[in-house]
């Protein structure tokens, strides 16, 4: 009943995706990512993935813009006489190569994925690894993978899925400090950071001298 | 039977609404324009999310649907602070640099 949602919502993904490939403007290029995170969330949403929706959303259409964005503001362009930013100032240059080549590849590796995809269980099917739990190896394993933890349910929840955060972390991890590599400010640009806030205390002592001296005057004016 | 119809033609008049901007958004001549259709794109989103939620009776989607205008704000915010100021560092005095002071 909901295919009448999907169907355009898939559509739209496909369009989106083509014009993120398309435009030459970066600037709209990184709406178009959010845009698309947008879409791809509202149908994870309607495959009853609420979790997966949520972390897209959060992720995808707010996070990484905002970073796509600030590595955006890193690069170079050029600059307009009046200093503020036109709609092609982030235009790339034009193409010079056949696109034969990049479609190819990109056609036999989508054709690979499809192919790949037809080993998975049909969605929603009975038959499917999810449906058949629980495994009887897994209980009797439990105890030998996790150096004789007793518990079945720790064993799980502490064991199985301790590596599985694990591995996230480190994905996490590695992708914050590339981020933080890109986004830093150079050393130079640092030190000039710290001298001018050095110059905003002095102006605030000064203008709290000021600013103290005039009460005092007006004090004794107010005591005569 | 009479909501459920109503909801779906809300659906269909959502999507077609959230297609007609995203035709503005890929051709919008200048920033404004796409920023204006993203901003009614996100709406669009968080509508149709509801509506979903009010025809599969699941109204705990309306927690995601805040999320995503929470997100949409965010999203929006950035795209003009970094269109008006061409970053997101701050001078010493907390005001966003200017284009010209930058590099």
């Amino acid at each position: 009943m909901m295919n009448f949602i999907v169907i355009p919502i898939l559509l739209l993904l496909a369009l989106t995706a083509v014009t993120v490939a398309r435009i030459r403007n970066l600037w709209a290029a990184v709406m178009f990512t959010g845009i698309y995170s947008f879409l791809g969330a509202s149908w994870m949403l309607i495959l009853d993935a609420p979790d997966v929706a949520f972390t897209e959303a959060a992720v995808g259409a707010g996070i990484s813009t905002i970073l796509m964005l600030a590595t955006l503001s890193l690069t170079p362009r050029k600059r307009h006489q009046d200093g503020h930013l036109q709609s092609d100032d982030f235009d790339e240059k034009p193409r010079k190569k056949s696109p034969v080549w990049p479609l190819l590849v990109v056609t036999i590796t989508g054709f690979a994925l499809i192919y790949g995809t037809f080993d998975m269980p049909h969605f929603g099917s009975p038959e499917a690894p999810i449906q058949v739990y629980p495994d009887p190896s897994f209980i009797s394993k439990s105890q030998h993978d996790m150096h004789g933890l007793p518990n079945v349910v720790t064993a799980v929840l502490a064991g199985y899925r301790g590596y599985d955060t694990l591995g996230e972390t480190a994905v996490i991890f590695t992708a914050g400090i590339a981020v933080l590599l890109i986004l830093r400010r150079a050393p130079n640009e640092g030190l000039k950071h710290a001298d001018q806030e050095s110059e905003v205390v002095a102006a605030a002592n000064l203008i709290n001298q000021a600013d103290e001296n005039s009460d005092g005057e007006l004090t004794q004016e107010a005591d005569s | 039977m009479l909501v459920e119809h109503a909801l779906v033609a809300t659906a269909v008049a959502i999507l077609t609404t959230m297609t007609l901007a995203l035709i503005r958004a890929m051709l919008g001549p200048t920033i404004f324009d796409r920023v204006l259709a993203l901003n009614m794109f996100g709406t669009k989103t968080v509508l149709l999310i509801c509506v979903v939620g009010f025809l599969t009776e699941r109204t705990d989607f309306l927690d995601l649907a805040l999320l995503y205008s929470l997100m949409n704000f965010i999203g929006m915010v950035a795209l003009l602070r970094f269109s008006q100021f061409g970053g997101f560092g701050d001078s010493k005095d907390g005001s966003p640099v200017k284009p010209e002071a930058q590099g």
